[in-house]
């Protein structure tokens, strides 16, 4: 790669180590869901600067919208209407791909190269390799890549890999009003976000959280969230992982095992031959049901 | 029929060889193109199918091809692969047979043990990998199930490839092994000697009981 920040950790399906003599510095971005007032100006730089435009919808009486993400919109406000302590919350959640350190999609995927993973952390869909069969979308314990209906190609957030690339810090963080979005390597953000809980405990929240889930390495998008006790009520699973089944299905071991397994029944056909030779019918037709030594 | 084609049986008709090949070749471009999507090693077969976005549309349509010729073609021969005592000693001295040793491999009729074994175990395989193969469909099934769901559906497809790859594996050696029975799946006859010496009880049926030496 030509740019030191487009170095690559690891990518999908791939048979060999990829470059690795340089480190990045890990990024992150950190999404303050206390300071957010739900202006939506994220999603419109989102669109703005990946030149998406989603179908105009129907107004459902949420403020949500439009009312999912898709291959149009790579972030998304959920404006979650929760009753907490008898009152009326809005726990509004900036959904869109975390940007996991052990990524559910790259590992699910069968296409060499479709699924990257940048050395900063940064997890990229290059719609040039995908074939649309999906699999990152069974692999993704967030739900959210999303297959085009128009080209077979999966897309989601890119953490602005473009613009992080020559230095800039992606979109949505640029366009927020608030300082609800953060940028930065993600050592600093966890500082900000420690500050930001001690911020909160004062204001009685004292259950306020960072959601930087382990069980998918950790993520390059961080959540503070003032319920930090119940992240499933923002929408986001309380312990994400990739799972045993996925694990399972599309690790290296089990591959090796099973194409070695089916080499083995073809060298075994070969030297059952060469040691026992075919099985003939005897010249004289022989006695019935026979085998003749 | 001249007196040459006196020593000639019908063994397989024709629209049971042609469904036989039809499978034989779907089943392969089916194997071929699940490789690469199982392996990164074997992803250069995508090149095959005209590289993979094509590949991965196919795949799925040459299962549904698969579906439609394989059942029909075996539901047509469930009546020969009835299980019978004779198959369960064919089981029992199997790998005396493999090694030419055993003397008795019994009064097999149309098919033996092995072959009928190959055939109820690819009635389930090639079912699940049907349904399966419908859950991991996209754009067009796959999204009616959960993600979850289409994880295990994944885990079974492949677990279920690989066991059909070991069965037809050791059915396409079996069959080079024992000589004339490629012949008579592409000819669909063979010899009184063949029928007599592989399938006695099969060929007493087809001869009327008349056949002696």
């Amino acid at each position: 790669m030509a740019l030191q920040s487009l170095d690559i950790k690891d990518l999908s399906a791939r048979t060999s180590t990829p470059p690795s003599a340089r480190t990045a510095l890990p990024v992150a971005k950190l999404v303050d869901v206390s300071r957010c007032i739900g202006c939506k100006a994220c999603q419109s730089a989102c669109m703005e600067w990946n030149d998406l435009r989603d179908v105009i919808g129907v107004q459902e009486g949420f403020y949500t919208s439009p009312p999912d993400l898709s291959d149009q919109s790579w972030t998304l406000m959920r404006f979650n209407e929760v009753e907490i302590g008898g009152a009326l919350q809005w726990l509004i959640l900036k959904d869109g791909c975390l940007h996991c350190e052990d990524p559910g999609c790259l590992k699910a995927c069968p296409a060499p190269g479709a699924i990257v993973q940048y050395a900063n952390g940064i997890v990229d869909f290059h719609q040039e390799q995908c074939i649309g069969c999906g699999y990152c979308t069974a692999g993704c314990p967030f739900r959210i890549p999303r297959l085009s209906a128009r080209d077979s190609k999966v897309y989601k957030c890119t953490l602005c890999s473009d613009r992080v690339a020559v230095g800039l810090e992606p979109a949505c963080v640029k366009s927020c009003p608030t300082q609800a979005l953060s940028f930065g390597s993600k050592e600093d953000m966890l500082f900000l976000a420690e500050h930001r809980l001690e911020d909160l405990r004062e204001r009685g929240f004292g259950k306020a959280a960072v959601y930087d889930p382990p069980g998918v390495g950790g993520t390059h998008v961080v959540f503070v969230l003032p319920h930090g006790d119940q992240p499933e009520a923002y929408g986001l699973p309380a312990n994400p992982s990739v799972g045993l089944v996925q694990r399972a299905w599309r690790s290296g071991v089990a591959r090796a095992a099973g194409v070695l397994t089916m080499a083995a029944v073809l060298v075994a056909g070969v030297l059952h031959y060469m040691r026992h030779g075919p099985l003939e019918v005897p010249p004289e037709g022989g006695d019935e049901g026979k085998v003749q030594p | 029929m001249s007196p040459r084609d006196g020593d000639l049986l019908p063994r397989h008709g024709h629209a049971a060889r042609v469904a036989h090949w039809a499978v034989a070749l779907v089943f392969t471009m089916l194997f071929l193109s699940g490789l690469a999507l199982f392996s990164p090693f074997f992803y250069w077969l995508s090149a095959l199918f005209g590289g993979g976005p094509l590949m991965r549309f196919l795949h799925p349509l040459a299962g549904v091809v698969l579906v439609a010729v394989f059942y029909p073609y075996a539901l047509a021969h469930v009546r020969d692969n009835r299980w019978l005592p004779a198959d369960s000693q064919w089981v029992a001295h199997m790998f005396a047979y493999m090694r030419k040793e055993h003397a008795d491999i019994g009064e097999t009729h149309k098919y033996n043990g092995g072959q009928k074994l190959m055939y109820w175990s690819m009635l389930p395989i090639i079912a699940a990998l049907a349904i399966t193969g419908v859950m991991l469909w996209q754009p067009w099934f796959a999204p009616a199930f959960s993600p979850a769901a289409r994880r295990v559906a994944g885990l079974v497809h492949a677990a279920s490839a690989f066991v059909m790859f070991v069965g037809i594996g050791v059915h396409v050696y079996a069959a080079l092994w024992t000589k004339g029975a490629i012949d008579a799946m592409i000819r669909g006859t063979v010899t009184r000697a063949w029928a007599r010496f592989h399938h006695p009880a099969w060929y007493r049926e087809v001869t009327g009981g008349k056949g002696g030496r």
